[in-house]
């Protein structure tokens, strides 16, 4: 493993792999401990540094390190330094100076994690930057994809939405292919990059032809000030033409799965019967995320010493 | 003041001759010149140059002394050959008035390394929405013929033809910085794959191009000049081979940085390599040399743009764009341009010196290397090789996009007006 995990490309498929492996001991490890606790990071400092307001996933990256026993600080980017201007820069050597060995990094601006990997000796983990990448949301979305169907390899997977804002996206198509998945995107055209030819996917418009393929469907999250850009005239018809409904679900194989990194525009991009019905895996999602985190954590941190 | 007979040098490249340096003038080329009590400066294998004209520098000051002051800016432009620079305006405050183009061009006077020539706004503070006193500037001392609210379009097209007509009646030219604003709102690089893979916000070339083939059909409508700053598509290019095929009367620069560099520098996410209009593909580097080698495009225009530490050590998207350009110019146009054999040195002459020049109305530059003429002049030794050190160069910042870069050529020595403001490669003051 690299020492930095910034993007899916950080990752080749032995690393990936081993990532859900480990992932998947751990699971072992804890199931059905009370204490659900391992020794692993004990004394190891894990800074959560988030310039961006998400519970969800700081609570993950929290509950991961903790679960690893390290010591866990939360530096929150409001009523800190740095809303009195701190810089970059300077935050990553203070952080530094306090003995940090990893910083879990959330930032709105695409590459802030490269950049701050630059200015700390600890592991930089890209915790979802701009509209760059998200790795570890891919990891656990990877996993809980093992997990239902088996296996990666060859796997269809469906992601739909803004995939032109989507740091999820990005990091899904990068370490799915690393997987050996074969990942379609759908959107509409406003909503994918110029350049998305270049990506390891293909690109379609219509979701209705490409659902009877899919066995995996990835309702990626639509914000409503793309309405006000003109990406598309409204929620109505973005949710006809692209959300996913229970009469859509009904094209989809068997045993195809529903899932959704949160959190969710319930009757935007996904109809409720489709969130809570026993296709869909957000809740997993949710679990996974921390069973994949401790993982990454372990290899980048404790992995090593072992 | 003192004489000077340059041994040896190649005038543009041409076979070896003497120069003799006298009272601010060429006094002689030939053969074995000799003048008693001249300073002899040896030049063999050196080759001799008008001194260089640039269209487009952003020299700080007055405002951001921090990052480069006139005087700083200006031994930069020396030590890159240059004998003349164009101040961008986007000052502060703004270079809208007569009164600031006077100062700026007064501390040029002073630093006295190069002629300073005040670029004036177009638009009152920048702003886009009138004119400002546009006449009032190219009458004060500073005599501004270039104006331009770079950093910013003229994007209004009914303000933008206005400013076209208006500078006609002093022989005046609106250089533009072409950029369609509603296509590149929040835009941080070049938009293709690279943007896509990187998260980045793109910039398309369509909003360059959509504002160059606006603009040359107002200067063709109102029979007035254009000049389009750091041309940097191939797009671009085409669309002014064709406005020239019809007579328009349009001339363009592009700058060193996008004659080398492509987006790929992104995927570092150093915001060193953040500038406006952004690094874009090879094959648009391909066009704009093309472009410069068939005289599309007039002339090489640094857009020097120096930016204190903090505004570059940071989130891409929270960098300030531009990068330094004065000291590397030359270094660029050989690398580039020179030593692949698509511009010979009387071609750099001409697209770093004479157009320029003649662009921006400056009768005592890019004049020939001929007796009688002004002595702004510049030996470059075109086999010295140097990897470049931002901690060496003489800009008060470093945002040099080409440290650690091995690049050709050296400017040994440079004159204005017969008085060495570089000798051995160093500033004379």
């Amino acid at each position: 493993m690299k020492r930095h995990l910034l993007e899916a490309a950080d990752l080749d498929r032995d690393d990936a792999t081993l990532v859900l492996d480990t992932a998947a001991q751990i699971d072992q490890a804890l199931a059905g401990r009370e204490v659900k606790k391992l020794p692993t990071l004990r004394g190891r400092t894990v800074v959560n540094l988030f310039y961006e307001d998400s519970t969800r996933t700081r609570i993950s990256f929290e509950l991961a390190a903790k679960r690893l026993s390290a010591d866990v600080i939360n530096f929150s980017a409001k009523g800190s330094s740095v809303s009195k201007g701190e810089s970059l820069k300077d935050t990553a050597l203070t952080l530094e100076a306090m003995g940090a060995d990893a910083v879990v990094v959330r930032h709105g601006a695409s590459g802030a994690p490269h950049r701050l990997a630059n200015w700390v000796r600890g592991s930089v983990v890209n915790a979802g930057d701009g509209t760059h990448e998200h790795p570890t949301q891919a990891l656990l979305d990877a996993y809980t994809i093992r997990q239902r169907l088996g296996r990666l390899e060859g796997v269809r997977v469906t992601i739909v939405g803004d995939v032109l804002h989507s740091r999820v996206a990005r990091s899904n198509v990068g370490l799915l292919h690393t997987l050996g998945a074969e990942v379609t995107l759908v959107a509409p055209p406003t909503l994918l990059p110029v350049g998305v030819g270049s990506w390891p996917a293909e690109v379609g418009y219509d979701l209705d032809a490409v659902l009877p393929k899919s066995d995996v469907v990835m309702m990626l999250r639509v914000q409503a000030e793309r309405m006000n850009a003109s990406y598309f005239p409204s929620a109505r018809e973005y949710s006809r033409r692209y959300g996913l409904d229970a009469r859509r679900m009904t094209a989809l194989p068997d045993d195809a799965i529903v899932m959704h990194p949160g959190p969710m525009n319930r009757g935007m991009e996904i109809a409720a019967e489709v969130a809570d019905s026993v296709r869909s895996t957000i809740v997993e999602q949710v679990a996974n995320g921390v069973s994949t985190r401790m993982a990454v954590l372990y290899l980048l941190l404790g992995g090593s010493q072992q | 003041m003192t004489t000077y007979l340059i041994r040896g040098a190649r005038p543009l490249g041409s076979d070896p001759a003497d120069i003799l340096v006298k009272d601010g003038r060429i006094a002689a080329i030939g053969d074995s010149l000799s003048a008693t009590g001249a300073e002899v400066i040896e030049a063999a294998g050196l080759v001799a140059l008008p001194g260089l004209v640039d269209l487009h520098t952003h020299l700080r000051e007055p405002g951001r002394e921090d990052a480069e002051t006139v005087e700083t800016g200006s031994r930069a432009a020396a030590l890159g050959g240059f004998t003349a620079v164009h101040a961008m305006a986007n000052t502060d405050p703004v270079a809208d008035t007569a009164g600031v183009v006077e100062q700026v061009w007064r501390l040029g006077q002073e630093a006295g390394l190069v002629d300073v020539v005040p670029v004036g706004a177009v638009t009152v503070g920048l702003g886009g929405g009138r004119l400002a006193e546009l006449g009032a500037m190219a009458d004060s001392a500073a005599r501004v013929r270039v104006f331009s609210d770079d950093g910013h379009c003229v994007s209004d097209p009914a303000l933008m033809r206005r400013a076209l007509e208006y500078v006609k009646a002093f022989d005046g030219v609106v250089a533009q910085h072409a950029e369609e604003p509603r296509l590149t709102v929040g835009a941080q690089m070049h938009e293709g794959d690279r943007s896509a893979k990187l998260g980045l916000t793109g910039w398309p070339a369509a909003a360059e191009e959509a504002i160059i083939a606006r603009d040359v059909l107002l200067a063709e409508h109102v029979g007035a000049r254009l000049h389009v700053c750091h041309v940097s598509t191939a797009g671009s290019v085409e669309i002014l081979r064709w406005a020239k095929s019809r007579g328009v009367q349009v001339t363009a620069e592009v700058t060193p940085h996008h004659l080398l560099l492509t987006d790929e520098c992104a995927e570092s996410y150093d915001p060193v390599f953040k500038v406006n209009p952004p690094l874009r593909t090879d094959a648009d580097v391909e066009a704009l040399r093309a472009g410069l080698a068939d005289g599309t495009i007039d002339a090489v225009g640094t857009d020097h743009a120096p930016h204190a530490v903090e505004d570059k050590e940071s989130e891409w998207a929270q960098a300030r764009p531009g990068m330094l350009g004065l000291e590397q110019a030359l270094s660029v146009v050989i690398q580039t341009m020179v030593e692949p054999g698509r511009l010979d040195w009387a071609g750099v002459a001409d697209r770093m010196s004479v157009r320029p020049a003649v662009i921006g109305r400056l009768g005592e530059h890019g004049r020939p290397l001929a007796p009688g003429e002004p002595a702004n002049l510049v030996l470059v030794d075109p086999s010295a090789r140097a990897t470049v050190d931002p901690a060496a160069l003489a800009s008060r910042s470093r945002n040099s996009p080409y440290a650690g870069r091995e690049l050709p050529g050296r400017v040994v020595a440079t004159f204005l007006r017969g008085v060495p403001t570089v000798l051995d490669g160093k500033a004379t003051k």
